[in-house]
C-alpha cells in the first residue's frame, strides 16, 4: 500500500471514530435539552449523564487528530482549506468551545442550570452542520483559486442544494445513531423507561436518515458528476449499508439485542463513509488537491505512520480499559459502583 | 488594518488566555499526585482530601485548556496557513504526537476522577495518576518543540526554488532551541501552579481557618515550589547561552546590546531613548552579560550592530524581560523564606506578612509566565520562522479576521467568567474542616 493510501486511510478511520462517537454526544445533548422541554427529562437524563461524564474529553481528540492527520500528511490542504474555511471553522470552533467547557461547568460545577442544558442542546446541532461544510466544499466549486490567491464562495454555498442535503443528513444522522447507541446503554443499565423513550427516538430518526442518504446522493449527481460516477460503480457498498440500517431497524423494532442493532447501525454508517471516501479519491479538494499531489515529503510521511503506530500501542490498552471501567462494567452503567 | 495584523491580534490573544489554563493543566497533576502519594503513605485523611479538592478545581480549568487548546490547534491552519503548509512538510510530527499523549491524559483523566473508591489497594488509584502526568508534561514538552523549531528553524534544506528537500522530523524537532525551551516551559509550568496552590492555602490561612489542613497544603506547595523555583532559573542561565549562541539577535535587543564587544555588561531596568539609542537610569554590572552569555567575564556578546536594522525584534522586549526576572527572584526569596523559617526552630513561617507575600506570588508567578512568553515571542520578529518565514508572509489573505477577533475576544471573555465563578461556586460554603468532619461521620 503506498504511503499516501496509508495516510488517508488512517485519517479516514479517524474521522469516521468521531463522527460516531461525537454523534453520540451531540445527539444526547440535544435528546437532554428536548426531554427537558417536553417534561420527560427524570427519564433519560441521568442514562445520559452516566455515559458522557468519563468520555466528553475523548470526543474532541479524534477531531483534533484528525485536523493535525491531515495538515501533517497532505499540508496542502492547509493552505487551501485553512484559507478558505476561516469563517465556518471558526464559528464551528467558538460552538465546540462554548459546548465543551460549559458541559465540564454543569457538570463539575455542581449545580444544574437550564441555560447550561440549552446551549448543550443548540451547539450539538449547529457544530456538526458548520463542520460538514468541510465534505461539501472538497467536492469542488466552492474554492477557486486565481493565481496565488485562494477565494471563497460563501454566497454559493448557501445557494446550493447539495450543501443543505449535506447539512440534513448530518443532522438527522446524530439524532439517529445516538438514539440507538442509548437505547442500547439504557437497556444494559437494566432502565426499562429510558430505553423506551430512546428506542422511540431511534425509530423515528430511522426514516429521515435513509431519505437524506438518498437526497445526498441526488444532490451530488448534479454537483459533481465524476464523484457520483465513481460511487455509482461501487454501489454493491452503499446497498451493504442499506442492509445494515434495514437488519438495525428491525432489531430495534423487535426490541432484540440492542447491542447487535448499534453495530449495525456502525456498520451502516461504515459502509457509506468509506464507500464515499474511496469514491471521493483521488481528490482531497476538487480539482487542486489530489492525494499524489498534496502529500508530504516521504521521510515525514513514515515518521507519521511509525509515530501512529507507536500511539495505538499506547492507546488502545488505555481506551480499553476506559471501556471496560465505565462502558461494559455492568456495575458502574448501573449505578451501583 | 490588514489581515495579518488581526491574524496576529488573534493568534496573541487565544495564546495568552490558552497558557494560564495550559501551565495549570501541566503543573497540577503533579501536585495532586504528590498529595495522594503522601496521604497513602502517612494515612493522612487530610493529604487526600487535599488531592480530592485540588481534582475537584483542576477539572473545571482543564476543560478550559482543553477547549482553548481546540481553539489554537485549528486557528493555526486557519490563519496562517502558509505557515502550517511548511510545518506539515518539516515539524507535523511533534504536533501529531502531541495529540497521541493528549489523548492518553484525556482517557486517564477520566478514569481518575471517576475511580476513587473502586480499587481496593488505594496505589491503584494514585498510579491512575501518572498517566495524566506524562501526557500532560508530553504534550507540553512536543508543543514547545514546535515553537522550538520557528526559532531555530533545523532539519531541512531549502533548495534554490525555495522548496523544502532532505527533511529529518526527529532533526527538526531536537533542534538547537529545543533542551532549554522545554526546561523552562515545562518547570515554568509545574512553577506557576504551585504558587497558586501555596497562595490559596495561604489566604484560607489569613482568612482565619486554623485547621492544620491548610498548614500541610502550604507546607506541601512551598517546599516542591522551592525546588521548582531553583530548577526554572537553572534553565533561564541555561536559555541565556543557547540564545547568545542561536538568537543573537534577540538577546542583544533584551539587553540593549548595540555594540558587539568582549566583557559586556548586563544592562538592568533603564530607560531607552528610541533614536539615540542612549540608555538612562540603568544598573550596570560590569561583564555580567558575558559571563551569563558564554561563562567568560571577557567572552565575546554579538551586539545589534551586526544585524541589518530591518530584522531587529522591538527593543521594549527589555522592559518584559526586566520585570520577569525581577518577578523570578521575588518569587524564589519569598520560597526560600518560608524554607528558612520553617527549618529555623524560632521561625514562624505562618506570619500574616509571609502569607501576604505568598498570595502576591500566585498572581505575579502568572505574570512573569505571560511576559516571558510574550518577550520570547515578540523577541523573533520580524520572523515567524527565523530566517525562513516573516510573520506578513504567513498569514491568512481570507477577509473577515477582524470579525472573528472580536467573536473570539467576547468568547475568552464569557469563559473567563463563567469559569472563575464556577470556581469559586464550587468551593463556597465547602470548607475543608466540614468536609472531613462529614468523612468522620460516614467512617
Amino acid at each position: 500500500m503506498s504511503l499516501e493510501l496509508i495516510g488517508i486511510t488512517v485519517l479516514w478511520i479517524f474521522l469516521y471514530g468521531y463522527i460516531i462517537v461525537a454523534s453520540i454526544d451531540f445527539g444526547a445533548g440535544f435528546f437532554s435539552y428536548y426531554s427537558y422541554l417536553t417534561k420527560k427529562e427524570h427519564i433519560i437524563n441521568k442514562i445520559i449523564d452516566r455515559y458522557l461524564s468519563p468520555v466528553w474529553e475523548v470526543t474532541n481528540v479524534f477531531l483534533i487528530f484528525f485536523i493535525v492527520g491531515i495538515v501533517g500528511f497532505f499540508p496542502d490542504t492547509a493552505y487551501y482549506y485553512g484559507t478558505a474555511l476561516l469563517i465556518p471553522g471558526g464559528i464551528a470552533l467558538i460552538l465546540l468551545t462554548i459546548r465543551g467547557s460549559f458541559y465540564a461547568f454543569a457538570n463539575y460545577g455542581g449545580r444544574e442550570s437550564k441555560f447550561f442544558l440549552f446551549l448543550y442542546g443548540m451547539t450539538g446541532l449547529f457544530i456538526p452542520a458548520s463542520l460538514s461544510t468541510g465534505l461539501t466544499i472538497s467536492e469542488g466549486g466552492f474554492i477557486v483559486q486565481s493565481g496565488e490567491q485562494i477565494h471563497f464562495l460563501a454566497g454559493k454555498l448557501f445557494q446550493s442544494p447539495y450543501s443543505w442535503t449535506v447539512v440534513f443528513l448530518a443532522i438527522v444522522s446524530i439524532l439517529y445513531i445516538s438514539a440507538s447507541f442509548l437505547t442500547y446503554y439504557a437497556n444494559k443499565a437494566g432502565d426499562r423507561l429510558a430505553m423506551e423513550q430512546l428506542r422511540k427516538y431511534s425509530l423515528f430518526w430511522s426514516g429521515p436518515t435513509i431519505l437524506a442518504s438518498v437526497l445526498v446522493f441526488w444532490g451530488l449527481s448534479h454537483h459533481n458528476p465524476i464523484h457520483f460516477a465513481k460511487a455509482w460503480d461501487i454501489r454493491w457498498v452503499f446497498a451493504c449499508s442499506f442492509v445494515c440500517f434495514l437488519i438495525a431497524v428491525l432489531l430495534m423494532w423487535k426490541r432484540k439485542l440492542f447491542g447487535l442493532s448499534f453495530l449495525t447501525v456502525m456498520l451502516q454508517f461504515a459502509f457509506a463513509f468509506f464507500g464515499y471516501g474511496y469514491s471521493h479519491l483521488p481528490y482531497l479538494l476538487y480539482p487542486y488537491i489530489t492525494i499524489q499531489s498534496g502529500l508530504t515529503n516521504t521521510t515525514m510521511g513514515w515518521a507519521l505512520v511509525i509515530a501512529f503506530i507507536a500511539g495505538l500501542v499506547l492507546l488502545i490498552p488505555s481506551l480499553i480499559l476506559l471501556m471496560w471501567l465505565f462502558l461494559f462494567n455492568a456495575k458502574y452503567v448501573k449505578n451501583e459502583k | 488594518m490588514d489581515s495579518a495584523f488581526w491574524s496576529r491580534m488573534l493568534t496573541e490573544e487565544t495564546l495568552a488566555f490558552h497558557i494560564i489554563w495550559a501551565a495549570i493543566g501541566v503543573g497540577v497533576p503533579i501536585f495532586i499526585s504528590l498529595a495522594e502519594f503522601i496521604g497513602i503513605r502517612k494515612k493522612d485523611p487530610h493529604y487526600t482530601l487535599m488531592a480530592k479538592r485540588w481534582t475537584r478545581g483542576f477539572v473545571i480549568t482543564v476543560a478550559v485548556g482543553v477547549v482553548t487548546g481546540t481553539c489554537i490547534g485549528v486557528l493555526l491552519s486557519l490563519l496562517w496557513p502558509t505557515f502550517m503548509q511548511l510545518v506539515g512538510n518539516v515539524i507535523s510530527l511533534p504536533l501529531f504526537l502531541e495529540t497521541f499523549a493528549f489523548f492518553f491524559e484525556a482517557i486517564f483523566l477520566g478514569i481518575y476522577l471517576y475511580t476513587w473508591d473502586r480499587f481496593k489497594n488505594p496505589y491503584l488509584h494514585w498510579l491512575t495518576s501518572i498517566p495524566v502526568i506524562i501526557g500532560s508534561t508530553l504534550s507540553a514538552v512536543f508543543i514547545t518543540t514546535v515553537n522550538s523549531f520557528m526559532n531555530t528553524p533545523a532539519g531541512f534544506k531549502l533548495d534554490k526554488a525555495g522548496k523544502v528537500v532532505d527533511i529529518d522530523p526527529i532533526g527538526a524537532m531536537l533542534n538547537p532551541a529545543t533542551p532549554s525551551k522545554v526546561g523552562h516551559v515545562v518547570s515554568s509550568s509545574y512553577l506557576v501552579s504551585g504558587f497558586l496552590l501555596a497562595g490559596l492555602a495561604a489566604f484560607f490561612i489569613l482568612r482565619g481557618r486554623k485547621h492544620i489542613y491548610y498548614k500541610k497544603a502550604l507546607k506541601l506547595t512551598m517546599i516542591t515550589t522551592f525546588i521548582l523555583c531553583i530548577a526554572t532559573i537553572a534553565m533561564g542561565d541555561i536559555s541565556a547561552k543557547f540564545l547568545a549562541k542561536h538568537q543573537p539577535a534577540k538577546l542583544a535587543a533584551i539587553e540593549w546590546h548595540f555594540e558587539t564587544s568582549k566583557g559586556a555588561p548586563l544592562v538592568l531596568f533603564g530607560k531607552l531613548d528610541p533614536e539615540t539609542h542612549e540608555v538612562k537610569y540603568a544598573i550596570k554590572i560590569p561583564k555580567a552579560l558575558s559571563i551569563l552569555a558564554t561563562n567568560s567575564p571577557d567572552g565575546t556578546v554579538i551586539g545589534l550592530d551586526k544585524i541589518p536594522k530591518h530584522l531587529w525584534p522591538p527593543l521594549y522586549i527589555h522592559y518584559l524581560f526586566d520585570t520577569k526576572i525581577s518577578i523570578a527572584f521575588y518569587l524564589l526569596f519569598i520560597a526560600a523564606l518560608f524554607l528558612f523559617l520553617w527549618i529555623w526552630k524560632k521561625g514562624n513561617p505562618f506570619h500574616p506578612i509571609l502569607l501576604y507575600g505568598i498570595i502576591a506570588a500566585a498572581p505575579l508567578s502568572f505574570v512573569a509566565m505571560e511576559l516571558g512568553w510574550i518577550f520570547s515571542e515578540v523577541g523573533r520578529l520580524p520572523w515567524i520562522i527565523t530566517g525562513i518565514m516573516k510573520v506578513g508572509e504567513a498569514a491568512t489573505t481570507a477577509a473577515n479576521v477582524k470579525l472573528m477577533y472580536f467573536l473570539f475576544t467576547g468568547l475568552y471573555l464569557v469563559l473567563a467568567i463563567v469559569a472563575v465563578t464556577v470556581l469559586l461556586r464550587l468551593f463556597k460554603g465547602k470548607t475543608a474542616e466540614a468536609e472531613l468532619a462529614s468523612y468522620k461521620e460516614v467512617s
